[in-house]
């Protein structure tokens, strides 16, 4: 287990809410940031906020510095093979619909499939469907299993020669489940087919090395890992990026400008438009070196321990549902019998622990688990298996009142 | 019990209508029907409303959401059922008032004269929940609009 020390390293976690000690349960929405990245992102306002790749001043270059050394630390973070292949965007909505507006827009026409599991989040099922209704592209869902998660042998069957793109979330924001991408990867290209995944919930908890999963495209946000918001990563493989058009135009991404026509800058510029997010790319770079400088095989394995404790503790709460796989990332979707989900949350709040109720962003699944809201309870490196305490006593409380007042 | 300030929040009137709603199912005849959702937490209301010469005539609702929403839903229909389309707007927009906090108008209507809906005073305090409390509130809204 991580100790301690690195929960210190969060001051937002030193408060009290509602007059008590702050449990924040709600890092799939977004985590927290360690000083350090707060610190970082100051010393680049108060020391050398500039404008890069253009200016020739020396605050120009560090800039430029910050931002293209935070791509290096991208690359070797999800070892991709070339910066090149590293696009910083706003976040993985973005990333997504810059491949189904440039990739897709170009691959996609009448009666090709595009194949996606009804756990997506809205951020990689509505970019698909505008894409779908604009080329005459059919979407084509693979089915939930019982236990929440999907079977090879559905992949296989779904996967066929019409399918252009397998969207894909590696890890659900809701069930926790983890996709066996490298697997599903494989069957794609088997068909001729690209894989676009959504790693939102799986790059801030577990190394993720995109050359061994062999994936096409990778999306995912700084914020979920220790980063600020405002900043994600779109990785593509070089030999699909070069012959992509980009989808924003304007400063910054072109080469040579005439009245008529223009050409684009190489890549990774080429998808970077208008003043990038410097910022917050020198922020994404240091909550990697924070997260390297952990380890990301033991706050993998600390998030199982705290994960796997708190399934247990909750399972013995009378009239509990737990939905998804008993193998999962470090997140318990929930309902308690007759609570609605909001009051759950109002309740917990009250005791200064935070979760997240509502449908997650992700209604389609909602209603496959034929529930309208759940409460979720997410977990990161700063968690402890106190916390799980204090929401399964927080849990035991709010039956007994919601009981009570009945 | 360390729940007390919940108190201000749920209670029990609100708890009460919350368990059994009032004026919950489907109207018969001719009606109006208005459905809303509140898409960040997936609450819904599908209200109808039977107006008659200016005159709410009848209310019934369905849904899904949490003790808020619904509770206010019920007993928004219990204040509006008999009231003119002009009034029953009036005490939505007082209801709006008293969920932002702000004193409220009485010149017309004294908040006791509102019946329950009082009870959901204490929804002011808890901001993330006012969308709850309002959502019955805009369905009727927008079906009386409909109507005119």
């Amino acid at each position: 287990m991580l100790n301690e020390e690195v929960r210190n390293q969060f001051p937002i976690l030193d408060q009290e809410v509602n007059g008590h000690s702050l449990v924040y349960l709600d890092s799939a929405a977004t985590s927290q940031k360690p000083q350090q990245v707060i610190d970082v992102m100051n010393s680049y306002y108060s020391g050398y906020n500039s404008n890069v790749h253009r200016g020739v001043h020396t605050l120009g270059t560090r800039a430029t510095e910050g931002y293209e050394g935070s791509r290096e630390k991208v690359k070797n973070f999800i070892n991709a093979n070339s910066t090149k292949e590293c696009i910083f965007v706003r976040g993985t909505t973005t990333a997504i619909n810059t491949v189904a507006h440039s990739y897709g827009r170009e691959h996609l026409s009448e009666g090709d499939e595009i194949v996606l599991t009804k756990m997506e989040h809205h951020s990689n099922i509505i970019p698909w469907q505008q894409v779908a209704k604009l080329t005459g592209a059919k979407l084509k869902y693979l089915p939930l299993q019982e236990d929440g998660t999907i079977s090879l042998d559905d992949v296989r069957t779904a996967v066929t020669s019409n399918t252009k793109i397998v969207a894909m979330t590696h890890v659900s924001n809701v069930l926790g489940t983890i996709n066996p991408i490298k697997e599903v990867a494989q069957i794609a290209h088997d068909n001729d087919a690209v894989i676009v995944v959504d790693g939102a919930q799986a790059v801030p908890h577990m190394k993720v090395d995109v050359q061994d999963l062999e994936v096409d495209f990778y999306a995912f946000s700084g914020h979920k890992m220790c980063g600020p918001t405002g900043i994600g990563v779109l990785y593509g493989k070089q030999s699909l990026l070069e012959n992509m058009e980009p989808v924003e135009f304007g400063g910054e991404m072109i080469d040579f400008v005439d009245l008529h026509d223009s050409t684009w800058k190489e890549l990774p510029w080429k998808f970077e438009g208008g003043t990038p997010i410097i910022a917050g790319a020198v922020g994404l770079g240091a909550a990697i070196d924070f997260l390297e400088e952990i380890g990301m095989e033991a706050i993998e394995k600390h998030e199982e321990e705290v994960v796997h404790y708190a399934i247990e503790q909750m399972e013995k709460i009378d009239g509990i549902t737990i939905y998804g796989p008993k193998e999962r990332a470090g997140l318990v979707t929930f309902n308690l019998d007759d609570v609605h989900p909001h009051d759950t949350a109002t309740a917990l709040d009250s005791l200064g622990i935070a979760v997240r109720a509502g449908h997650h962003c992700a209604q389609p699944l909602m209603k496959e688990l034929q529930a309208t809201a759940t409460a979720r309870a997410s977990f990161y490196l700063y968690n402890s298996k106190q916390d799980v305490d204090l929401l399964v006593d927080g849990l035991r409380k709010t039956k007994e009142y919601f009981g009570d007042v009945f | 019990m360390s729940f007390n300030n919940l108190d201000t929040l749920y209670r029990q009137v609100i708890m009460d209508h919350y368990k059994t709603p009032r004026n919950k199912g489907k109207l018969e005849g001719d009606h109006i029907t208005v459905e809303l959702n509140n898409p960040t937490c997936g609450d819904r209301i599908d209200l109808q409303l039977k107006v008659e010469d200016g005159v709410v005539q009848d209310a019934k609702f369905e849904g899904e959401g949490c003790s808020i929403s619904m509770a206010s839903a019920s007993m928004m229909t219990q204040v509006i059922i008999g009231k003119s389309v002009d009034d029953a707007v009036k005490i939505s927009h007082m209801f709006s008032e008293m969920m932002l906090g702000h004193e409220v108008d009485t010149s017309e209507y004294k908040l006791e004269d509102l019946g329950d809906i009082q009870a959901l005073q204490g929804v002011s305090k808890f901001p993330a929940r006012i969308k709850c409390a309002t959502l019955a509130w805009k369905a009727m809204e927008q079906g009386v609009e409909k109507e005119q």
